[in-house]
């Protein structure tokens, strides 16, 4: 009963300064604000890449020609990987569902007077599988046409829309490099990356590749695909140990290959997101400390400004708790208010930056929560120093307070 | 009701000690209307303060209705002031954004008193303010606050009801006619303990001290009762 009398006079000198209360309550509207906008930007900027990366299969490892020196620079032979080294991993590494090498080259296709310029891939009959590309149109090709080296293709979404627009392209005619490949298939479309599209590219048998257009005996990479990703780093190390063995590579000496898996790059990439979001994050906790400040100021003023009716109070009888409970309620309501309203502004915040910025933003839960239990804890923390020299003032002396 | 003994009060001022009260004996009986009188510096202020159990003494006894005040924790100070102690001051002193029914009804919230609205609004209606009950303190005359601080201090039936300079802050008729209250109510077996420095007020009270230098002076019963 007390408790609610306590919520309805603190209600009430919240009301009758309006525009004090407001002012207050904004430095935790705008801590509670940032907090949920900034997580928000970060995790959304964590699941787009996520997303992005999950789009070329996680458990995909890839095995490239030469050394990898530092990141994306490669350096040594580039030839060293063959058709026979992906069979050779294919046949010795039982906890593997697939393999696809790959030769790759852009070149220009052509259809009756239309001509592209596109990625030529040559891959394996498990490459749409291992990267995840599903059929729209036709199928496609086997390993009987693989082994055989018939010149037939399937195209990505933007190379079938360049070269065809609208018509149907299976049973269809093109040239690549000059020599004609028949369409047997198409890919639904995968969208398109920030920095590549993997539409824009066509299908042929890698043999195929290296026979008839290339030119070629070795292969440019090998995805070997894991049946599980807890696998991953045991098949890294098989295929580590199987090529260096089939390539006679003494100890001691360097791979003449390297090894890259998606989920490394993921959980790096993840890693960094994360901090990012910390950092984000750190930055607004530190304006909601602010805000907390703000209060501790704001209700300083308003115990002294209040001298004479704490002291009213003590002489009718209002306990030390119950005059501390008073204004610990007024700076909780003040950052309850805050919290709310920086909610709701941070939710705003981060549709407007995702609607005009086009950056994915994911609101979660836990940031609303853990946001706004900190104002709450933050109004009670700084509330409380002001609550406290109220209460413990000497009746006395605050009645005869002018 | 009230026993005194050997009061006293003293106070460290810039190291020095001052004798603001140098032990005062006494007892008031219930139903009694005393005025206690005195320059300024006499000590009646420092007194109403110990009796008003604001303040502690630094020697001597306080027995408010066999309660061994000297001997309570502030908490207990704070209970004895909300059940048995009425104040009434010089400048009102309500709660300006509180309704008049509102500051009657403080106590008995602080008291955790079940139907306060109900008997804080019967306190208003002794007082003749009952249709004022919704109006701030700013909507209402001097006099019509003092009524309401009176309401205030009767509404938890309280041992005594002490009232410090009620009419100081008041023109002479609205002083009469809160001076007329306060008979009214002591006729009605409320204890009254009353300070002023006016002698017409002190008057109307039936037992009149005077006081100077933190002693008691003259203690006498005021031969003109009131009718």
């Amino acid at each position: 009963m007390l408790i609610w009398v306590l919520f309805k006079m603190a209600l009430r000198s919240l009301v009758t300064h309006k525009l004090r209360t407001f002012l207050t309550a904004l430095g935790i509207i705008i801590g509670v604000a940032s907090v949920i906008s900034m997580i928000s930007i970060g995790e959304g900027a964590r699941s787009q890449t996520q997303d992005t990366i999950s789009k070329f299969g996680t458990n995909i490892i890839t095995v490239k020609p030469g050394q990898q020196k530092s990141r994306h620079v490669t350096t040594g032979k580039v030839d060293t990987l063959t058709l026979d080294d992906a069979e050779y991993i294919k046949v010795n590494i039982p906890l593997i569902t697939g393999v696809a090498a790959q030769v790759y080259r852009s070149a220009q296709i052509k259809f009756e007077n239309k001509n592209t310029n596109t990625t030529v891939r040559g891959t394996g009959a498990s490459y749409a599988r291992l990267a995840n590309f599903e059929m729209d149109l036709g199928r496609y090709f086997n390993s009987e046409e693989i082994k055989s080296a018939k010149r037939i293709c399937i195209l990505g979404s933007t190379a079938l829309k360049n070269l065809f627009g609208d018509i149907n392209p299976l049973g269809k005619t093109i040239k690549v490099n000059g020599k004609n490949f028949l369409v047997i298939g198409t890919t639904v479309p995968k969208g398109a990356l920030s920095w590549f599209d993997p539409d824009d590219q066509i299908f042929i048998p890698v043999t195929t590749a290296q026979k008839r257009v290339f030119g070629m005996n070795h292969v440019q990479s090998i995805d070997v695909q894991a049946g599980k990703i807890e696998d991953l780093e045991i098949v890294i190390e098989e295929i580590t140990r199987l090529l260096r063995q089939k390539h006679n590579i003494l100890e001691g000496k360097e791979d003449d290959f390297y090894v890259q898996n998606s989920a490394q790059f993921l959980r790096s990439w993840g890693e960094s997101a994360k901090t990012f979001t910390y950092l984000l994050g750190g930055i607004a906790a530190i304006s909601l400390m602010v805000g907390g400040i703000g209060i501790m100021n704001i209700m300083l003023v308003s115990v002294t400004e209040r001298t004479r009716e704490i002291g009213i109070r003590k002489a009718l009888g209002a306990k030390k708790r119950e005059i501390l409970e008073q204004f610990l309620i007024e700076s909780v309501l003040i950052s309850f208010l805050g919290g709310g309203i920086g909610i709701l502004l941070g939710i705003g915040i981060s549709r407007f930056v995702s609607n005009i910025g086009g950056w994915e933003t994911i609101v979660s839960s836990q940031s609303i929560i853990l946001s706004f239990g900190f104002s709450v804890a933050i109004g009670i923390f700084f509330g409380f120093y002001p609550a406290n020299k109220a209460a413990n003032l000497n009746p006395i002396e605050a009645l005869r307070y002018e | 009701m009230i026993e005194v003994e050997r009061l006293s009060k003293l106070y460290e001022m810039g190291g020095q000690k001052v004798s603001a009260l140098a032990g005062v004996d006494f007892t008031i009986k219930k139903g009694e209307f005393v005025a206690i009188m005195g320059p300024s510096g006499s000590g009646k202020s420092t007194l109403m303060n110990l009796l008003g159990c604001l303040d502690l003494p630094s020697s001597g006894i306080y027995r408010l209705e066999n309660l061994n005040i000297q001997d309570l924790k502030p908490n207990q100070l704070a209970e004895v002031r909300n059940r048995r102690i009425g104040f009434v001051f010089q400048s009102f002193n309500l709660l300006p954004r509180a309704s008049a029914l509102e500051n009657t009804e403080l106590p008995l919230l602080y008291g955790r008193v079940p139907n306060a609205t109900e008997i804080a609004l019967k306190a208003l209606e002794r007082v003749g303010l009952a249709h004022r009950a919704k109006h701030k303190p700013t909507e209402l005359s001097g006099g019509e606050r003092q009524r309401v601080a009176i309401a205030r201090a009767l509404v938890n039936s309280p041992a005594i009801i002490l009232a410090d300079e009620p009419t100081g802050n008041l023109d002479s008729t609205t002083g009469r006619e809160i001076m007329s209250l306060f008979n009214e109510l002591n006729r009605e077996a409320v204890t009254l303990i009353l300070v002023t420095h006016e002698q017409e007020v002190a008057q109307q009270a039936k037992r009149i001290i005077q006081m100077r230098d933190g002693k008691i002076v003259t203690d006498e019963l005021n031969g003109v009762e009131p009718c």
